[in-house]
């Protein structure tokens, strides 16, 4: 049976794996590891399992379930299997740190270690396999007015009917591109949302290299989905296409988009804007970790480095579904089944044929769930103007309000790559840590020196990669060593100061 | 000759020089690494701070201090040719105290220091400073905790922005037409006739004279010179936390708040350059100290906690010296830059143009490493 | 801005944003009941006191970040509500220090 962990104290010490996250992957790698004996770990940030495409699934009505489709309800499976698994599972957890060990605090047995908050208080866990699972973000869409109350990412939308059951009450505008646009319009125009238009900005010039992946998507099953999901979007309201630029119109709350097409902008009026262009890897804790990464040109999106079996560059630690490179739902479940079934071989919970037979199968598994992913990258590649902002004076990194021009200033400069640009501007530097400006700095600074994203690289991330409170990190364990190595020395209470000094000076 | 000079490093030390040099007329570039190197500019806490410097080196002591006083030109000029303001403040700083025993070391070092012989000199700036108890430093800082034992303050210190003081560099440079060239890692240096010849992977350049500011990596470098920058290894971590309303306008020791709100929480030294990952218990015993000195910041969150490595010598001092095999060739190495930025930028680049470093630098030579220490 | 399907049962729960009463329903994060309750701006940036809201409501934007008894900066979109809680609007930078 499960264990849910309700607070820190009921944490033990150390398990064979940690995964870090409950989407697909997440639940999958846990109930497989699961079985074959070792002792899980699955630690969530979310008050319920499911991830983002499954939030909320185990309290849906059935209305609910017709509005948010087939592919929402098959959730519902995949977490009554985690329910009955013999595992541990915190939710509401904030992993905020993956690496080695500690060479002071380990335990001589676990490689790994992962700071988890849970309800105000911080723990180091000692782990020897630890499966990151934490899925994609929406690609950061920057022009002139996205910052703005009444604009949201189309995620946010599902994510709230899910989760609340609300809709936007007024009239409601998409753009952007990706078959989540589509989806989330069908949505909600089931549910009666007032959807005003679609404003799609797929580059036209994207069918060209669609086109050779057509076949290997017309037999998947994305196919008749997909074609429904655009009949019934074009049939039932106004689709846009064409689009070559976007920005908000007014400065205090979103109430119309001028959309530039052709030489004559168009202006639709709104109360809420939704925007999606793609998912991107959350990076964030992978890098932290010290993962290697590379840039992806068919994603446009930087992704951590993994073999097949999902590990990563670090030993110990896998990879699995969308952190690893956007792969879906099914495929991501598959994807983390095969890491939990590595971790078993790897702590010797399995025979090598046992590992073998099991791996074959869930190999083809994944190939079918992979089938005609090629196509929906290709047809829905966001284009770089919508990328990177042509607009000088649009927001790129929306918690220090830093704007493209002065990106663009400082990469006149010649600095190196964009952690000196942040140095220099500070761009990336508050609570979100780079995730909603990381990808758009990267790509700007190497459009200024004209080389790939990949040459220029991603922000070095360091935990903790989600704000921590002082007094948290200050209840975690102490050494003498460290006393000496912040204070100069360590105080004893009975007999005054006990001279371990590092021989310092100022 | 490509140039008067090459500056070999583009932190903070290298930027400093390279900016003076160019007031000085000299033709600069300055040779840099990647994005990831090891950069000990972008890792600064941002004091400036002299008072509690140079115990067992009066020479480094009023170093320290003259380059305090010369921060004000530095940043008079600077916001001048840039219109960046590099935060400086010299509103005094507190060396806060949490134990009695704490304070009873602290009060004894600075006896020690401002008794030492050769603290006075003209134009430097007297060694000030004042002992606080328990009561007059809750007095001053109210929102210190209970149990701080005292303080010694001193009116000299202070603190800048050291990200914005680099970007300000990075600008003026730029405006000046000095050549910054990253990617450049510096693999051979030769002596050829009226100057050197540097050169990296695919790349040389010729200049009269070369100053190797390369931080850590001036070791390697330096005897392609007949030079020597022997270095101790040394790890420093901080805490940095989100930005927080003002609370705190005087730098203390090893807490400040940024003119932009972060509170930086340092630092440690650990003895050690095995990697650059932030520790557990260092992090820690950081935010532990940082939470008695000030409980208020309890629910502070920390976005970031680095760690980078010090450029540190054997007995903590700076080097700065002139090859006297191949004279042109200069080596500096210090880990206090934002500190001694105004004496690097105001006050080395005129001694490196005339070729000769003054005689009050003699005593950080590195020649002061190869004799047998005295017992 | 937004509203409730009709369909939807859970039960109520009372809040406070800024001093007035208001009503969310059970399991509700924060930012959805905000959302609900018709506030689509909940703070104001450190930077430039520009007026923002919940955007990602997934807590990677950090956009809806608000004042929870009086602890600033929490993710509006991670936090449920629970009945007498005491929500305000994250007004620039966080206050170091806990306001009773």
């Amino acid at each position: 049976m499960i264990q849910n962990i309700q607070s820190a104290a009921d944490l033990a010490p150390a398990y064979d794996l940690v995964v870090v996250g409950a989407g697909p992957a997440g639940l999958s790698a846990a109930i497989e590891a699961s079985t074959h004996g070792l002792a899980v770990l699955l630690a969530d940030e979310n008050d319920s399992p499911g991830g983002q495409i499954y939030r909320s699934v185990e309290r849906a009505s059935d209305a609910d379930l017709a509005r948010m489709g087939p592919d929402y309800a098959a959730g519902r499976m995949l977490i009554e299997r985690f329910r009955r698994a013999d595992l541990s599972y915190a939710r509401r957890a904030t992993v905020w740190n993956v690496g080695p060990a500690d060479e002071e605090t380990c335990d001589g047995a676990h490689a790994l270690e992962v700071g988890i908050a849970l309800g105000g208080i911080a723990r180091p866990i000692a782990a020897h396999r630890v499966i990151l699972a934490t899925g994609a973000l929406e690609r950061p869409f920057p022009f002139p007015g996205w910052t703005m109350p009444g604009v949201m990412a189309a995620g946010a939308a599902q994510i709230l009917m899910k989760s609340s059951g609300l809709v936007p009450s007024g009239r409601t505008i998409l753009a952007g591109t990706g078959p989540l646009l589509y989806l989330l319009a069908s949505q909600l125009l089931r549910a009666g949302v007032s959807v005003t238009a679609v404003v799609d900005t797929t580059p036209v010039e994207n069918w060209r290299s669609a086109l050779p992946h057509l076949l290997g998507f017309a037999t998947s099953p994305y196919a008749l989905k997909g074609l429904k999901l655009l009949l019934e979007v074009h049939r039932r309201t106004r689709v846009i296409r064409g689009v070559t630029a976007i920005e908000t119109v007014g400065s205090a709350q979103f109430s119309a988009l001028r959309v530039h097409r052709g030489n004559k902008p168009l202006r639709i009026e709104g109360d809420l804007l939704l925007l999606h262009q793609g998912i991107a890897p959350n990076l964030n804790l992978a890098l932290a970790a010290g993962c290697d990464y590379v840039w992806d040109e068919r994603l446009a999106a930087f992704r951590p480095a993994v073999d097949v079996r999902g590990a990563s560059s670090v030993p110990g630690v896998s990879i699995a579904g969308d952190a690893a490179g956007i792969v879906g739902a099914v495929a991501s479940a598959r994807q983390g089944e095969l890491a939990g079934l590595s971790a078993a071989l790897d702590l010797n919970r399995i025979d090598q044929g046992a590992y073998e037979q099991r791996r074959n199968e869930l190999a083809r598994k994944l190939a079918r769930a992979l089938r005609g992913r090629a196509f929906i990258e290709h047809r829905f590649r966001p284009g770089k103007r919508f990328r990177v902002p042509e607009d000088d004076g649009t927001i790129v990194c929306r918690c220090e309000e830093i704007t493209a021009v002065k990106l663009r200033e400082v990469a006149a400069l010649g600095v190196p790559g964009p952690n000196q640009m942040k140095a220099f501007t500070r761009c990336g530097m508050g609570p979100c840590q780079g995730r909603l400006c990381g990808l758009t700095a990267a790509e700007l600074l190497a459009q200024c020196r004209n080389v790939p994203p990949g040459e220029v690289g991603y922000y070095r991330l360091r935990p903790p990669i989600k704000p921590v409170t002082l007094g948290e990190l200050a209840a975690l364990p102490h050494t003498d060593a460290a006393i000496v190595a912040v204070a100069g020395f360590v105080e004893r209470a009975a007999d005054g100061a006990q001279d371990v000094t590092n021989g310092s000076h100022q | 000759m490509d140039y008067d000079v090459i500056v070999i490093g583009g932190g903070l030390v290298g930027v400093s020089i390279a900016w003076g040099l160019s007031r000085c007329g000299q033709r600069v570039a300055i040779l840099d690494e990647g994005d990831v190197a090891n950069r000990a500019a972008r890792a600064n806490f941002g004091l400036v701070w002299s008072s509690s410097k140079g115990l067992g080196n009066a020479a480094y002591s009023r170093w320290s201090r003259t380059s305090t006083a010369n921060w004000h030109r530095l940043a008079a000029e600077l916001k001048a040719e840039t219109g960046i303001d590099t935060g400086f403040v010299q509103s005094g700083g507190f060396s806060i105290r949490l134990t009695p025993t704490e304070l009873q070391r602290g009060i004894a070092s600075m006896a020690m220091l401002a008794g030492q012989a050769g603290m006075d000199a003209e134009g430097t700036p007297p060694l000030e400073y004042e002992i606080l108890d328990q009561a007059e430093t809750r007095r001053r800082l109210p929102l210190v905790g209970e149990t701080v034992a005292g303080a010694i303050f001193s009116p000299l210190d202070g603190h800048a922005n050291p990200l914005r003081l680099f970007a300000a560099f990075h600008k003026a440079l730029q405006q000046r037409g000095v050549h910054y060239l990253p990617h450049r890692k510096t693999t051979a240096i030769r002596h050829r006739a009226g100057g050197f010849e540097v050169a990296g992977e695919g790349w040389r350049l010729g200049a009269g004279k070369i100053v190797l500011a390369a931080g850590i990596g001036n070791t390697a470098l330096a005897p392609m010179v007949g030079l020597s920058v022997p270095l101790s290894p040394s790890r420093g971590q901080i805490i940095v936390t989100e930005r927080l309303k003002p609370f705190l306008s005087h730098a203390t020791g090893y807490l400040r708040q940024t003119d932009e709100g972060s509170v930086l929480i340092g630092e440690s030294k650990e003895a050690t350059i095995d990697h650059q990952r932030p520790r557990g218990p260092i992090t820690s015993v950081l935010a532990e100290r940082a939470l008695r000195t000030f409980p208020l910041l309890r629910d502070a969150k920390a976005v970031r906690i680095w760690t980078a490595f010090r450029v540190v010598t054997p007995d903590g001092y700076p080097i700065y010296e002139q090859s006297e095999r191949f004279p042109g060739a200069f080596a500096f190495a210090c880990h206090s830059g934002v500190t001694l930025a105004a004496n690097h930028a105001l006050v080395l680049p005129r001694q490196i143009s005339a070729g000769a470093l003054s005689e009050d630098l003699s005593v950080f030579h590195s020649r002061r490493f190869h004799v047998p220490a005295a017992v | 801005m937004f509203r409730r399907l009709s369909d939807r049962r859970e039960s109520s729960v009372s809040f406070t944003f800024n001093g007035v009463p208001t009503m969310a329903r059970h399991g509700d994060s924060v930012a959805a009941a905000l959302l609900a309750a018709g506030h689509c701006s909940t703070r104001r940036t450190p930077v430039s006191g520009a007026a923002r809201g919940p955007y990602c409501m997934m807590g990677v934007c950090f956009e809806c970040l608000v004042k929870i008894d009086g602890r600033p900066n929490r993710q509006a979109c991670l936090t449920t509500v629970v009945e007498g809680m005491r929500v305000e609007t994250q007004d620039g930078a966080a206050m170091p220090g806990r306001e009773e």
